[in-house]
């Protein structure tokens, strides 16, 4: 390695050689007492926030514990989640536990009939809501939690993760303006999908119609 | 030394035919996780000088590597915030190099600047908490480690803008990172670098000058260069000894080639050199945050092609390091082509800077193991994993 590419330490002399030892921690004592005279006027130094009469404010991109979304007003049947397993499989500490409801023939209902999160396990980071592919689970920024049962307090069932579209908006604006946007784009998408299949299988339904009266026809003048 | 009983033993045994009487064990450590972590320290002592050191740690082992086996790629990248917690986002790095090696992945351009910005952050986050626990260690409980956090607080505030946690980041992804710069964080970040310059240049005035400090580190704890190259030290406990070795230079990763930065080197490698050496370090993070902020390109945080859901690199092995604020951090990876690695293995810089922990102390006074510890820098996070 080329010499340009070091620089090194300037090493003060051993003690023994000193000629005025005691002025290096005068020094350092001139440094505490500028700080010490300096926080009492400074504003960048009084950082103290009175908790819980004032509150920081936390930063957008913040994550706490994982909450559920749901669209319309009802907090169940609304939930966007369709118990795909997904966020189950990638949580790294396994703190998520999703049963899928089915009807009494055994049909999927694409919806969760329970769906916890342990959140005395959950290590807040957010792998569940980025690998989610229906846009149906976020980070929430709520951070008092506290509570005194500490088995069923800390363990969160679906009723009490659900929060409305609305809240994930107020939470988080840009991100859920973006979701609902893509949302938004595929429901069109998916409706246009659906309009030009039903289009499609009317004219393949005409087709097929005019082609049997053809035959039939022919047919007929054999 | 395995085969040494008297290392995994819960009371330290002396050697055959020493001289009992004059001895004395002394379990030592720091025994709260908000100093360095949980560890102990057998050390016998023939009055103030030690005789014998052996160390005793796993005390936080959380089975890292196995953990890590059993789940899938990304799931790990949380826990990597979790063994060095001092300084996750150059974990986060150095597991994303390694799977990105592995799996041949491409970063995009602004993502490695957004790599290079977090993680010299993160060495400024290291180092100078790094001076507030040897301070701590050496008996100044107070000043000098609340002017340390003070300034890691304000870094620390910059990333729970940017990852949405102080510490536990989980911010890099496999072809980039998790999300894009948040508006206004590089000027935040630019107006951090320009304040950290006087605060270095307060701590440098506290620190340098002090007969004490002077007194209790120099010329104590040093090896020679040879002991250390074959002990496998790495980091600035090596480059202190004088030993020009920093893998950004000697095997560029992500864009280093393209800054402009020196290698601060120390002469003796004692505590002393350990503890300035890092404020050179400081120095030169600060020109390498200058130069990444001002050219900070437009363009994808995360490759496009990037996928987060199943990922499945093809079968192989892959070898990856980076310079971690304390050593060569490596992340050591075999896929057999599933969802899960078939091994996975970190080469902590904490804890193999340890192993020569008891030839730096043999003849020394007690008082200097406990800054010859602090001075290795070991976070116990890491070293027990």
């Amino acid at each position: 390695m080329s010499m340009e590419d070091q620089t090194s330490i300037k090493r003060l002399p051993p003690l023994s050689q000193w000629s005025l030892p005691g002025l290096g921690l005068l020094k350092g004592l001139v440094v505490t007492g500028k700080n010490m005279v300096q926080s009492f006027y400074r504003e960048d130094r009084m950082t103290t926030v009175q908790y819980p009469e004032e509150r920081a404010p936390i930063s957008p991109n913040f994550r706490n514990f994982p909450f559920l979304v749901y669209d319309n007003d009802d907090s169940l049947a609304g939930l966007r989640c369709v118990a795909c397993s997904i966020c189950e499989k990638e949580c790294p500490p396994q703190c998520i536990y999703i049963v899928l409801e089915r009807d009494e023939n055994g049909k999927s209902l694409k919806r969760p009939k329970i769906f916890d999160i342990d959140v005395s396990v959950c290590m807040n980071c957010g792998i569940c809501a980025e690998v989610c592919p229906f846009d149906a689970i976020y980070m929430d920024g709520e951070y008092e939690l506290s509570t005194d049962n500490r088995f069923e307090g800390l363990l969160f069932h679906r009723e009490r993760l659900a929060k409305s579209a609305a809240y994930h908006a107020k939470l988080r604006p840009e991100q859920a303006a973006e979701v609902e946007a893509r949302r938004k784009a595929e429901e069109e998408k998916k409706l246009a999908a659906q309009a030009a299949k039903e289009a499609k299988a009317k004219a393949d339904k005409e087709a097929k119609d005019k082609a049997a009266a053809e035959t039939e026809q022919k047919g007929e003048s054999a | 030394m395995i085969s040494d009983p008297s290392m995994f033993s819960s009371s330290p045994t002396l050697e055959p035919g020493a001289d009992d009487d004059q001895l004395l064990r002394v379990s030592l450590g720091p025994q709260h996780p908000s100093t360095h972590g949980v560890f102990r320290m057998n050390v016998v002592l023939d009055g103030e000088t030690v005789v014998s050191l052996k160390p005793v740690f796993g005390y936080l082992h959380r089975n890292h590597e196995k953990i890590a086996e059993n789940a899938t790629y990304l799931s790990s990248m949380p826990y990597t915030d979790r063994l060095d917690y001092i300084c996750p986002l150059s974990n986060n790095w150095a597991y994303a190099h390694a799977v990105e090696k592995l799996a041949g992945i491409e970063v995009p351009e602004r993502a490695e600047f957004m790599r290079v910005i977090t993680a010299e952050l993160t060495r400024l986050i290291n180092h100078t908490a790094f001076m507030g626990f040897i301070l701590g260690d050496m008996g100044a409980w107070g000043s000098a480690l609340m002017y340390a956090f003070r300034e890691r607080e304000k870094i620390l505030d910059v990333f729970e803008d940017l990852t949405g946690a102080r510490m536990m980041a989980n911010f890099m992804r496999f072809g980039g990172c998790r999300n894009d710069l948040p508006a206004g964080w590089a000027a935040k970040v630019s107006v951090l670098i320009d304040g950290y310059g006087p605060f270095l240049d307060e701590m440098e005035k506290l620190l340098i000058g002090n007969e004490i400090l002077l007194g209790r580190t120099q010329d104590v704890g040093a090896l020679p260069k040879e002991v250390l190259i074959n002990g496998g030290i790495t980091g600035p406990m090596l480059r202190a000894a004088g030993v020009n070795y920093d893998i950004r230079k000697v095997e560029p990763y992500g864009i280093y080639e393209r800054f402009e930065f020196r290698i601060p080197l120390g002469e003796k490698g004692d505590c002393y050199d350990r503890i300035m050496i890092r404020f050179l370090e400081m120095r030169e993070s600060l020109k390498i945050l200058r130069q990444a902020i001002d050219q900070l390109p437009e363009g994808d945080f995360i490759h496009p092609k990037a996928k987060i859901r199943n990922f499945k690199p093809p079968v192989g092995e892959a070898y990856a390091r980076i310079e971690g604020p304390k050593g060569e951090l490596g992340f050591h990876l075999i896929s057999d082509g599933t969802t899960n690695p078939y091994r996975y293995r970190v080469r902590p810089p904490s804890f193999i800077n340890l192993t020569l922990l008891e030839d730096m102390c043999l003849g020394l006074d007690l008082a200097d193991v406990v800054i010859i510890l602090g001075s290795i820098d070991i976070v116990l996070g890491e070293v027990d994993r």
